[in-house]
């Protein structure tokens, strides 16, 4: 299985990159499938990483987007809660993509 | 085309049959273009959960075989489409996987051919003692490759079906393909990965009780904000009158959500009593697509189990096209007889039936006005199509859910009648193949329906294409983009319906943004 390699300790991912082990995750590690994904990593990205984390940890999986919309909105102002704010961050969908750099299992299913 | 432009009104008479790409038209071909396009295996984990075997058996060639021949005894349409074909070429440029890539083994009497040859090989006389003769072939290596690639480039759309003079059904042929695969170990991850989340959590998700709660609380926060009114997602309720099943994607996804608020809206202005259930939080039924009787038996019976705790009267389906197929086609079969249910009504219902019916005795109103920034088309999604029905007409299901939308909206416009209704094209990511690994597939099999719904955007201006199925949605806003138009270009039925419909009682103008949806 291939994996991440990250100052001498390998993190194993599954075809598309999603952490094996989501316990395993770190922020430098974040920054490295962040990179993976050419994403370079700025604060408002960590805020939508962040988030989705703490929304995880609470429920085993990531919000539905109109919730993370909704809670970036509440949370850091009007012009962070939109979709297209999140794709401009995220292009490859705030859902997969961030999910992915945050370490979490990617959303199965019809979505 | 010539036809077409005849029919044109005045205001596109200046366009010609050049502007537009045919969606029609035949590609050269391309052999073995797509011989690498295969989606991810199923790791053992999730072979085994569903009861097969983790990874490909030694003896897989005989146990192939030998399943190929339990098919044909059970299932008689197998049987027929394997010995019917003639070879007349109706099918060859029916596939929009072969018009968007192609590639000969995507015209669908190839793909069949690919089961055929071996059948023939080992069930026909002809095929025993002169295989040269008749196309006849070994199973090999590089047939089971095949078998992996292009029995996953059918979305079982049957399409080809609709122009085959026996009535072939390819899908049938590719189910049973899979299905054999999965009985030797060569499963696809992306559906017994979700299958396997259906039998254990309720849906395709993954999506636990706690957080399909606070979803649902979040949604009608927002319905408040919206309407001033308290609208109500309500989960578990016993004793409510209607069960509400609907693709899990509506509690996660865009433009999904939307269509949700629509059904919830609904059934406030219908005052109706009604739940979701989150033992049975999933219509879809992916069983279905692998072609195992037993795995799509289980997924049903969920829903049947939810009813009965429940104690509801009536089961209502969201906008999800292949779960439609199932409900309509087979639910009586796998989860039957339901007897407790009230026999007034329709066993299941679709929410298009429920809301067309709210429409025409007048209990729903709407100011269409609200949808003047939306000039329409819709897409008839396949499964719904060409496996089911809607109302008590022939034809129902093309036509109620184009009655809803002339109801709720000013500006409507069909596509090219060859690529609508029984000749719709699959958006391409139908069947348990809307799995990101074979995205190039996904975006060249959407070619042929993104080419009319150019043809009306330049026609009549259109905008947004409205949908049915929770893949087609996914599948468009994801490939959309690809052909010049807005990933949020596609939208739910229901969400029309919730963008126009009048609540008694709701503070005006609520919902006029869009800015959400932008």
């Amino acid at each position: 299985m291939a994996a991440y390699e990250l100052n001498g300790t390998t993190y194993e991912h599954d075809e598309e990159g999603y952490l094996t082990d989501i316990s395993q995750w770190n922020p430098e590690l974040a920054e490295l499938i962040a990179k993976d994904e050419k994403i370079e990593m700025t604060p408002e990205h960590w805020e939508v990483v962040n988030f989705l984390r703490e929304y995880y940890e609470e429920y085993q999986i990531a919000p539905a987007i109109r919730v993370l919309v909704k809670a970036m909105k509440k949370k850091f102002g009007k012009e962070k809660g939109s979709n297209k704010y999140l794709y401009e961050l995220f292009p490859y969908g705030p859902a997969k993509q961030a999910c992915k750099i945050a370490g979490l299992p990617k959303p199965t299913g019809c979505v | 085309m010539s036809e077409r432009d005849k029919d044109m009104g005045g205001e596109s008479t200046e366009l010609s049959a050049e502007d537009f790409l045919d969606p029609l038209e035949i590609p050269e071909l391309q052999p073995g273009v797509m011989e690498d396009s295969k989606p991810y295996e199923a790791a053992p984990e999730f072979q085994e959960s569903l009861g097969f075997p983790g990874e490909l058996v030694p003896d897989w060639k005989e146990r192939a075989i030998a399943m190929i021949g339990e098919l044909r005894d059970k299932y008689r349409g197998f049987r027929v489409y394997l010995d019917a074909c003639v070879k007349c070429g109706a099918c060859t440029d029916k596939c929009h996987y072969f018009l968007g890539t192609g590639d000969p083994k995507n015209m669908p009497v190839a793909r069949q051919d690919l089961l055929r040859k071996v059948y023939r090989r080992h069930y026909t006389f002809a095929g025993k003692y002169m295989p040269w003769l008749v196309g006849a072939e070994d199973l090999t290596e590089e047939v089971l490759d095949d078998w992996y690639a292009y029995f996953h480039q059918c979305s079982q759309c049957r399409r080809c079906s609709v122009f085959c003079p026996y009535g072939i059904d390819t899908a049938e042929v590719s189910m049973a393909a899979r299905e054999i695969m999965d009985e030797i170990g060569k499963g696809q991850k992306y559906c017994n990965e979700i299958i396997g989340k259906v039998h254990t959590i309720g849906n395709n998700l993954g999506l636990q009780k706690p957080a399909l709660a606070a979803t649902l609380e979040d949604l009608e926060e927002d319905l408040e904000d919206d309407t001033g009114l308290e609208i109500k997602l309500p989960l578990d309720q016993k004793g409510a009158e209607i069960l509400l099943v609907t693709p899990s994607a509506d509690f996660f996804a865009e433009p999904h959500i939307d269509g949700l608020l629509g059904y919830a809206k609904v059934f406030h202005a219908a005052g109706a009593s009604w739940t979701i259930s989150s033992y049975a939080s999933e219509a879809a039924n992916f069983g279905m697509f692998i072609g195992s009787y037993e795995n799509m038996r289980k997924v049903s019976l969920r829903i049947r189990k939810a009813a009965e705790d429940l104690g509801v009267k009536r089961i209502i389906f969201g906008e999800c096209g292949h779960a439609w197929r199932v409900a309509y086609s087979f639910l009586n079969t796998l989860a039957g007889p339901f007897d407790f249910l009230d026999q007034r009504y329709p066993i299941p219902q679709h929410i298009c039936e429920y809301t067309y019916d709210l429409i025409q005795r007048g209990v729903l109103k709407f100011d269409k006005s609200k949808n003047d920034h939306i000039r329409l088309t819709f897409h008839d999604s396949c499964n719904i199509a060409r496996a089911s029905r809607m109302g008590d007409k022939p034809g129902g299901q093309f036509e109620i859910p184009r009655a809803i939308l002339r109801a709720v909206c000013n500006h409507f416009y069909d596509m090219p009648e060859d690529t609508i209704r029984e000749s719709t094209f699959c958006c391409g990511g139908g069947g348990g193949l809307l799995t990101d690994e074979i995205m190039e597939l996904r975006k060249k099999g959407a070619q042929p329906r993104m080419r009319a719904l150019q043809e009306v955007a330049k026609e009549h201006g259109v905008t947004h294409m409205a949908a049915i199925c929770a893949i087609c949605k996914t599948q468009f806003a994801k490939v959309m983009p690809e052909y010049g138009f807005a990933m949020d270009s596609i939208v739910s039925v229901h969400q029309m319906v919730s963008n126009a419909i009048i609540l008694e009682g709701a503070r005006d103008g609520a919902d006029d943004d869009d800015e959400d949806e932008e």
